[in-house]
């Protein structure tokens, strides 16, 4: 068991020597780093904005439920919805939505590719697969994912104002005023760090299930569930350690 | 000119290839022919890079690939065109864009002269141009196996490679691809290596022939020399179908021409 775990350890960090290379010409990455931003970023937006309002609006009726005090104002609300958005609703869950999402593709996509020859056709033509193919990949995670991120934050946020408004929850202008009260903005900073790492683990952990798969079609299906578990287990193990160090 | 030294390779405890030594002729088709298992594959993988041999050379010419450093390996590389037993084209690019990829990384042509180049290896593979701007998912098997030519030869290598290139063909449209093959090495003078199973492959372009059999090299010669063959390997190998069979009596007899 420890064996292979240090074993799979080692590979995944010989993978990513292998991505780090400086690229045989910089525009075909750039080409492909926009390509990805398109495929794997644009893509998650409405998924992004479904989930975001939704989990606002819950978070709002929870958080109002529970505080249901004629001594505590509305703001308070805002400011319990606010802080459990910033600080972990937004960068854990929708890392996980996309651990999910994105990871699968990158997974399965790579899986096809090495099944169907084209890393190794990448390969005899002189380029670096693993960096050609991964590197694009994950600049476009690690760029597009804190905006995500912040669109899901100001999603998430509105969707609670709106459900507390028009459930006759909260007063909207007492709840409104208390989002802006009392902000630390490094827990804005913290968020966007841990967002930044749990997109290097998605693309990376991913795209190395995905480039290493043997087999078929089969075993592609196999490395995206594998991919998928993985990188859950590794944002949560994050998710603590960096909560542990920054806050 | 190839030249292999001594070849094996081995995975774990089993010993795939066991001391191939082989020349392939520069302008020729060069055929590597043998049962499924015998190492084909993994001879042409061992050729091309993609496996390490675990002992042995391999020399392009006069460079012996085992001494390259990185930087000369790549740019081996560039002067080797290699078609996959799937074709390997990539389906998140159009036709002309898969030609197109090798010329972007590696040459420093204008646009114009790419566009030229490319349609020029397209034309000479008869892509017909409603195709270029097509997925390759939504070509026929024959053509995915012209336009995986093309990108091979999109940089005018000196060495061409083939993976079982009429696996998954027709017979019709296989005799297409191999004589394209045969008529594209004699043109730009390429040494063309050819992994097959197809006995009309052999037939029709073998230049030069070894047959390997459970790791070994056991025979060498050309399309002719294996129908005279009484090597006991040829035999087992070509003569295992009745057809084979027939036509050797036949040309013995003299009822049909060599």
């Amino acid at each position: 068991m420890i064996y292979r775990l240090l074993d799979g350890l080692g590979a995944y960090f010989i993978f990513l020597s292998q991505i780090f290379h400086v690229p045989e010409r910089w525009s075909e990455y750039r080409k492909s780093f926009f390509r990805e931003i398109d495929l794997l970023g644009m893509s998650s937006l409405g998924l992004v904005l479904f989930i975001s309002v939704f989990m606002g609006a819950v978070l709002t009726i929870q958080t109002a439920t529970n505080l249901d005090d004629p001594m505590l104002p509305d703001s308070y609300i805002a400011i319990a919805v606010r802080e459990g958005i910033v600080l972990e609703f937004a960068p854990t869950i929708v890392g996980l939505i996309l651990a999910g999402k994105i990871g699968s593709n990158i997974s399965s996509t790579l899986g096809n590719m090495r099944v169907l020859e084209q890393i190794d056709a990448l390969k005899v033509m002189g380029i670096n697969p693993a960096s050609y193919l991964v590197m694009p990949k994950l600049l476009a995670c690690m760029v597009f994912q804190p905006v995500l991120v912040v669109f899901s934050m100001a999603l998430g946020i509105l969707g609670g104002y709106l459900a507390g408004d028009w459930l006759g929850l909260v007063n909207p202008d007492v709840y409104l005023s208390g989002y802006f009260m009392e902000f630390n903005p490094f827990y804005f900073t913290y968020s966007l760090i841990k967002t930044v790492v749990f997109a290097f683990i998605i693309a990376t952990v991913s795209a190395f299930y995905g480039y290493n798969v043997k087999g078929g079609a089969v075993e592609v299906g196999k490395a995206s569930t594998r991919a998928v578990v993985v990188m859950c287990f590794s944002i949560i193990l994050f998710n603590y350690i960096l909560t542990d160090l920054l806050l | 000119m190839i030249r292999l030294h001594n070849i094996t390779k081995t995975f774990g405890d089993q010993d795939v290839l066991k001391g191939i030594s082989a020349e392939f002729l520069p302008g020729k088709c060069n055929l590597i022919i043998g049962l499924s298992g015998s190492g084909k594959t993994v001879l042409l993988k061992s050729i091309i890079g993609l496996h390490e041999p675990t002992s042995g050379t391999v020399e392009f010419g006069d460079q012996v690939v085992q001494e390259l450093n990185r930087k000369e390996l790549k740019k081996l590389r560039q002067e080797t065109g290699v078609v996959f037993q799937a074709s390997a084209l990539f389906t998140s690019l159009s036709v002309v864009d898969n030609v197109r990829l090798p010329l972007q990384f590696f040459s420093d042509m204008s646009k114009e002269e790419m566009e030229a180049r490319v349609k020029f290896c397209l034309e000479r593979v008869r892509i017909p141009e409603e195709a270029y701007d097509k997925n390759p998912a939504e070509l026929s098997g024959g053509m995915q196996k012209r336009v995986a030519i093309a990108r091979a030869i999109v940089l005018k290598p000196k060495y061409l490679f083939c993976d079982e290139p009429n696996s998954g063909l027709d017979p019709e449209t296989a005799i297409v691809i191999d004589e394209l093959i045969q008529s594209i090495t004699e043109e730009f003078g390429m040494t063309t290596v050819i992994n097959t199973h197809d006995m009309n492959s052999v037939l029709e372009i073998g230049d030069h022939v070894i047959l390997l059999k459970d790791g070994y090299k056991v025979w060498e010669g050309n399309r002719k020399d294996i129908i005279d063959s009484d090597n006991q390997d040829v035999v087992d190998y070509v003569f295992r179908s009745k057809l084979f069979r027939k036509l050797k009596k036949a040309m013995q007899l003299g009822e049909v021409k060599s």
